[in-house]
């Protein structure tokens, strides 16, 4: 965990009595509805249907069990008793009053939470593994360079009014579980052959209505240049990214338009003239942000303890063990992923109580820590293998034991209809329902790894385009029509999915992801090619033929 | 509309010359990039200062051989949520060493002002007579900065470096 020290929870106060002011001035009419958006946006509070829509960050996905605590007061006392994780380590509570935000606000910054920049035209959280720092294999914790950028980015007095939102990813793994790919600036962390830690930048990804892959512009740029590199190439895109359309105005347009070659001389121009402006991280620096992060005493755990091995005897533990269950760089230790999706419910959401029984779980078994993952799922990143079975029963008590992790029914959705303005179609009730329709884990196991991804608008919010398979809900003479795209993927191999044909109507979108199941079980080579390999294998049309022949 | 300069509301000096029309004899100035580029010597040959209106789209390359004969540089905020200028405004202030007058114009409201002043700007045309008003108040609600800029704030990370130093020095 980082531990904020004084002047960050005093940056976050003072950013709380700021916003308390900018309320105050809305309320008395001080300041115009279109002033008070713009104000509002970038402390991550949106106008929604039915009210206004608080998003909290929570950077690099790593709370702590007493600022998962807070959320739940939040959830609890602000809102309706619950909060919605989000694809890119926030939580959104959907029912705030905006007299009671500032409120909200400083009991979170007690905490160290924040809102800012969770939304509006700036550099938004900076997003990375949930398994960071845990996940075997890593090259380094990239939480630490999350961390540097984090502060960098927060209140940045040059780029705190873009052309468009900015988003960064992080990863330090070769599975890239941060989705860089489809992030405006993407770093993934590697070594050069001097054995230096840098970062290979990718720039230019993203998916709204033009769906854009990141493409690499510096295969290495030193650890100790990252913060002037990243600025170097946000003066480009804040000087030259178009603001005349709103649509055309992220940088992966920019960068398009400019071609990646010329935007890549353009940064490196930048960056070459910008000389030494303090922005340079000395090891003291790093070490300085390093120092500030605490990890766990482990113990000295077997491998294999017996209390796991009377477990494996009942089936049910076993199913979610070999689900849910992931390996950790340490022996002894295991990272718990908890599902958010249970059969019938809404995507990603957590009641207040649900909250607080996780918060006393991390306590008891994951040294007081919680991860939140893009796929709306949290973790627990620190579980001796010897307490799996205690742990188990305990999730299940709260419903947080759905043995679904990664399968068809972990299914990634934005708020859709129900509560979002841009919305042209419901999100939650398609996934509802497909959770129904799989609701047989043996079944869903039998399929597979196969992520469904919905978004109730081109915008994109549930990252349809990077699905394997892809729900996009449009509007159709009034009606809820989805296009369906399959073959698409987020990770290190990410690439937009193919459509496979017409929009179908609401009522016929479980239909056909069944159908698109049941050719794949028929089509694949051997069960243990994945659903999204098979896509890679044969071309959308063996898809296409199933789907469309009785329709 | 109230101009704040170093910290509190001023007269503004300069008079603002509309493309075309006539120069007074003397006395300062404030005229278009366009007027300027014109015939730029003739205007600093002017007994008078000049500045100039240098608008959020076009590159300071053609500003910069006349910094140091101006006396300000207005940077146009046409809305407030267009940036551009913060960027023009670092680039003068810490790359092209500008040191006379850096004005904010166009929609400036109290919720840029430390911005503003940490990418460089000492003088501004505010919007709202309420928000000239709180410019002092305004600029004391920040105290910890992240990023380092041209205004010589200290940072929280050099901050924490001096402290560690300082702790090691005492032990």
């Amino acid at each position: 965990m980082y531990a904020y020290d004084e002047l960050d929870r005093t940056l976050i106060s003072e950013r709380v009595s700021e916003f308390r002011d900018q309320v105050k001035r809305r309320l008395s009419g001080e300041l115009t509805e279109d002033e008070f958006k713009i104000l509002r946006l970038q402390n991550g509070v949106y106008l929604q249907l039915h009210a206004y829509m608080f998003r909290v960050a929570i950077p690099y996905g790593t709370l702590s069990s007493k600022q998962l605590r807070a959320l739940a007061h939040v959830a609890r006392r602000y809102d309706r008793g619950y909060g919605h994780f989000t694809t890119r380590q926030n939580i959104q509570f959907n029912w705030i009053k905006l007299a009671e935000l500032p409120d909200a606000l400083a009991d979170l910054a007690e905490v160290g939470i924040h809102a800012m920049q969770t939304s509006g035209n700036n550099m938004r959280n900076v997003t990375s593994d949930q398994w960071a720092g845990v996940a075997p294999g890593e090259i380094e914790d990239p939480r630490i360079w999350s961390e540097l950028l984090r502060q960098h980015t927060t209140l940045h007095p040059e780029f705190s009014f873009l052309p468009r939102k900015f988003k960064i990813a992080i990863t330090a793994s070769e599975h890239d579980r941060a989705a860089i790919k489809i992030h405006d600036i993407g770093l993934r962390l590697h070594k050069n052959a001097d054995g230096e830690t840098g970062f290979e930048v990718l720039v230019g990804g993203g998916l709204g209505r033009t769906p854009f892959i990141a493409k690499t512009i510096k295969p290495f740029v030193h650890g100790r240049d990252i913060l002037s590199y990243v600025e170097a190439i946000l003066r480009v895109y804040n000087q030259y990214g178009r603001r005349d359309n709103i649509y055309k105005a992220r940088i992966k347009i920019l960068v398009h338009e400019l071609g990646i070659e010329k935007f890549a001389r353009e940064v490196e121009e930048e960056w070459k003239q910008m000389g030494d402006v303090g922005l340079t991280l000395d090891h003291a620096a790093i070490e300085e942000v390093r120092s500030r992060f605490s990890y766990p005493a482990y113990e000295k755990l077997p491998h294999m303890p017996d209390e796991l091995k009377q477990a494996a005897h009942d089936p049910v533990f076993e199913r979610w063990r070999k689900n849910s269950v992931f390996p950790h760089k340490v022996q002894g230790y295991s990272i718990v992923t908890l599902s958010l999706k249970p059969v019938g419910g809404p995507p990603g959401d957590a009641t207040a109580e649900q909250m607080d029984a996780i918060a006393d779980l991390a306590d008891r078994y994951s040294f007081g820590e919680i991860r939140v993952g893009h796929e709306q799922n949290l973790a627990l990143p620190h579980v001796a293998k010897r307490d799996l079975p205690a742990l188990f029963k305990a999730l299940d008590r709260v419903g947080l034991a759905t043995p679904n992790v990664n399968l068809v029914t972990d299914i990634i959705a934005c708020p859709g209809l129900d509560y979002c303005s841009l919305a042209n179609a419901r999100s939650i009730p398609i996934a509802q329902e497909l959770t129904r329709r799989f609701a047989n884990h043996d079944t869903a196991g039998l399929i597979g790894r196969l992520h469904i991804n919905i978004s109730g608008c081109i915008n994109a919010c549930g990252h349809h385009h990077v699905g394997h398979i892809g729900i996009l809900g449009v509007e159709k003479n009034g009606e809820e029509f989805y296009q369906i795209t399959i073959g698409g993927r987020a990770d290190e191999n990410a690439q937009m999915g193919t459509l496979i044909g017409p929009a179908v109507p609401y009522a016929e979108v479980a239909d056909v992801i069944e159908d698109i199941v049941e050719a794949y079980l028929a089509l694949r080579d051997r069960p243990e090619e994945l659903f999204v390999d098979t896509v890679k294998r044969l071309g959308v049309e063996p898809f296409r033929e199933r789907v469309y022949a009785t329709r | 509309m109230p101009l704040v300069k170093n910290g509190r509301i001023t007269t503004d000096l300069f008079v603002g010359v509309a493309d075309g029309a006539e120069l007074p004899g003397d006395g300062a100035i404030m005229v278009t990039a366009e007027r300027f580029l014109a015939d730029p010597e003739a205007l600093l040959r002017r007994a008078g200062k000049v500045g100039v209106i240098w608008p959020n789209n076009r590159d300071l390359d053609d500003l910069v051989p006349y910094l140091d004969r101006l006396a300000a540089v207005a940077l146009v905020f046409p809305t407030f949520r267009d940036g551009r200028a913060y960027s023009q405004a670092r680039l003068l202030r810490e790359r092209h060493g500008y040191d006379g007058e850096l004005r904010a114009t166009g929609q400036v409201l109290r919720d840029q002002f430390v911005f503003m002043s940490r990418a460089g700007f000492d003088a501004f045309e505010v919007r709202k007579e309420a928000d000239a008003d709180a410019f002092a108040a305004t600029m004391k609600r920040y105290t910890v900065f992240y990023q380092p800029t041209g205004d010589g704030r200290v940072t929280a990370l050099n901050r924490r470096m001096l402290q560690r130093h300082s702790e090691s020095a005492g032990q």
